[in-house]
């Protein structure tokens, strides 16, 4: 085996890999199932859409270095576009097929809307417009039940229908042989073929001639348009692109959920994906990927701090409800504090921060 | 008329409680073009350290009069918050004044995570009531009612906002703080002690904020760990609607977004034949926001700045 694996050149390694993690991905939910339990496979299908949200966001600020604070904003025009043409509430029942571009699309629409009046501002007056933005859609989701009822206010629109690709509902338990793969097994494929090709997108948009263009924006908007971009355009495509990833994921949950109120789109939410981003390495895919699989994972499993704190100290001091976001707070900081430029930034990105460190040793030397 | 009046009235008290923690924001800015995430939980804890002493106080019957115990409340208040963030510049900022642009932004989240959490382990996750110990004065004012706690808030804060101004102005520290906001390598090479200056910003800023959080409370009647967020949220708009970075920008942002809201709350429903209530009186103020920064990218008094590389 060692033997095998020393013998392949680069290319079969990096093919044996992939094939090793696509395996890896493919039998994960029955290995949590297992391991942690159903529940937890539920939160794996989170994960995935929380990996898929933070890739969207990860274009608009990862790539084109914009910062936006309301980014939730899309993933609830996505969720309400599927909710509300596909619920009970106005009688509505389109398929999956269309409306999760139809989603993406409106979200898109909205980016634009979004984008357009704010490309001359810059860094965080751009931060607090995108905020305001944010916070704008989910007060009208939260009051446009009167005096027409559209989104049913605070209640939510509930009673949604199950994602269904032909006759395959993904709510229903299948058995396929002797394999029972229950719903949250069903979403898992759905979300990880979704979030694969959300991965794919990216990287290709990375290496493009408008991953150029944005890298370009990024580092020095003023150099970009004089090397012939045309700024304005570049820059809305980040915002419709990131927004349209945005509405996609929130069809995906709308769908999984059946049920959205504007509860699940506050502001917190937006500044969590925005944390998953620069937690994990802004604009890194597997970084973007990690930091959001952390920030996911990590208040789920701070559950256990009652568990802990009864099998060290013997008695449980603090409820665990109360003590896990502290604990999440605290970690934020420590990994920042130890590891500013985000737990897997991109070579281009250390290498600068190096090449800093240098020069002030350098400078400190003479 | 009256009715016009009373929004006015109510903007403004509204709005020089969110100044005062707008300065906060736009101080720190200024200095580090850093968005202090964490200062509306400061607000919050001055609130909360206030209202703990003050029902302690209450309950001890000591027979002090009301404005003794307030103010004694909010000098504690104020101490604690000036070492909280102190503190939090120590810990979270400091640390990262060379980081990528982002990373300080995520501590700051980071702090006001934690702060609202012990916050709601110390006093609870249920709402405290500010005790009746103010003067319930109400006077007619053509044809309005003022009461005194209104005039107190008002005058306090424009008390405040003045000090501030002369501190800044007029005095060696003012100068060191405006000279490191300008050019902070430039100011430590004039002998300006560029980290103690950002110190004091944090804990003059704190202070602010104390103030401004026993004003909320006592305003309201309630205080609760949630309620840093919602004013912090405000604030910093007004911070940036005045123009951020820029002091008088702050009181004047501050003042705007109170009158704004208070008065689009009481009108919006007319607008809009009836179709709006009054609970969109926050999209209201955002809406003006954003379309001041379309119009003003740099905020109202803000002026146009090359970005520091």
């Amino acid at each position: 085996m060692i033997c095998c694996i020393s013998l392949m050149s680069q290319k079969q390694k990096a093919w044996a890999s992939a094939i090793l993690l696509l395996a890896l991905l493919l039998v994960l939910p029955f290995l949590v199932e297992l391991g942690l339990g159903r529940s937890w496979v539920r939160l794996l299908d989170f994960v995935l859409l929380y990996v898929m949200l933070a890739l969207g966001l990860n274009i608009v600020v990862g790539y084109a270095g914009l910062l936006d604070l309301g980014y939730v904003a899309f993933y609830a025009v996505g969720a309400y576009t599927y909710a509300l043409l596909a619920s009970p509430h106005f009688g509505l029942h389109l398929p999956f097929w269309i409306l999760l571009p139809l989603g993406a699309v409106v979200a898109g629409f909205f980016g634009v809307l979004l984008g357009a009046p704010t490309l001359r501002l810059r860094g965080d007056y751009l931060a607090i417009v995108t905020l305001g933005f944010g916070e704008i859609i989910r007060i009208f989701l939260n009051n446009l039940n009167a005096p027409v009822n559209i989104t049913n206010g605070p209640q939510g629109v509930s009673l949604i229908d199950p994602i269904q690709i032909g006759a395959f509902d993904f709510h229903q338990t299948h058995t396929i042989g002797s394999v029972v793969i229950s719903s949250a097994f069903n979403y898992y494929y759905l979300f990880l073929g979704m979030a694969a090709l959300v991965v794919f997108v990216g990287l290709r948009l990375q290496d493009s001639r408008i991953g150029r263009a944005w890298a370009a924006i990024r580092e020095d908007e003023l150099a970009a348009a004089a090397t012939g971009i045309n700024t304005r355009n570049i820059k809305l495509l980040a915002f419709a692109m990131g927004a349209s990833f945005g509405g996609l994921s929130g069809g995906l949950f709308a769908g999984f959920q059946g049920f959205v109120s504007p509860e699940s789109f506050s502001l917190i939410e937006s500044v969590m994906i925005l944390c998953m981003i620069v937690l994990g390495g802004m604009g890194n895919i597997p970084g973007v990927i990690l930091g959001a699989i952390l920030l996911t994972v990590l208040p789920e499993a701070l559950r256990y701090l009652g568990v802990w704190q009864m099998n060290l100290l013997g008695h449980v001091w603090v409820e665990p409800s109360d003590l896990r976001m502290l604990v999440f707070g605290v970690s934020l900081i420590l990994v920042m504090l130890y590891r500013p430029e985000g737990l897997l930034p991109s070579r281009q990105r250390r290498r600068e921060l190096h090449f800093a460190d240098k020069e002030i040793k350098s400078e400190r030397d003479s | 008329m009256d009715i016009f009046l009373q929004q006015i009235i109510n903007g403004l008290v509204l709005g020089s409680i969110y100044a005062l923690i707008a300065l906060g924001y736009t101080m720190v800015y200024g200095i580090l073009q850093l968005i202090n995430f964490a200062h509306g939980e400061v607000t919050m804890m001055g609130a909360m350290i206030a209202l703990a002493v003050i029902h302690a106080l209450v309950e001890m019957q000591t027979g002090l009069p009301g404005s003794l115990i307030l103010l004694t409340g909010m000098s504690v208040a104020i101490l604690g918050c000036m070492a909280l963030g102190f503190t939090i510049e120590r810990i979270a900022y400091r640390p990262l004044r060379n980081a990528p642009r982002l990373a300080p932004l995520i501590t700051a989240i980071g702090v006001s995570i934690v702060l609202q959490n012990v916050a709601m382990l110390i006093w609870g996750r249920q709402y405290i009531a500010f005790p009746p110990i103010l003067p319930s004065g109400r006077h007619a004012f053509f044809g309005a009612t003022l009461t005194d706690l209104q005039i107190f808030i008002f005058l306090l804060s424009c008390l405040v906002m003045t000090g501030l101004v002369w501190l800044t102005q007029k005095t060696r520290l003012g100068r060191a703080m405006r000279a490191t906001a300008e050019a902070p390598q430039i100011a430590s090479l004039m002998g300006v002690n560029v980290n103690q200056v950002i110190g004091l910003t944090f804990i003059i800023g704190s202070a602010l904020a104390a103030v401004a959080g026993v004003m909320d409370a006592a305003y309201y009647g309630i205080a609760h760990y949630y309620m840093g967020f919602n004013l912090g949220l405000k604030a910093f708009s007004a911070a940036v609607l005045g123009g951020i970075g820029n002091l008088k920008g702050a009181m004047l942002g501050g003042l705007l977004l109170g009158l704004l809201e208070s008065v689009g709350a009481g009108y919006i429903g007319d607008l809009t034949g009836g179709f709006l209530g009054s609970n969109y009186q926050d999209v209201f103020a955002f809406f003006v926001l954003i379309l001041v920064l379309v119009f003003r990218p740099n905020g109202l008094l803000g002026q146009q700045v090359v970005e520091r590389p």
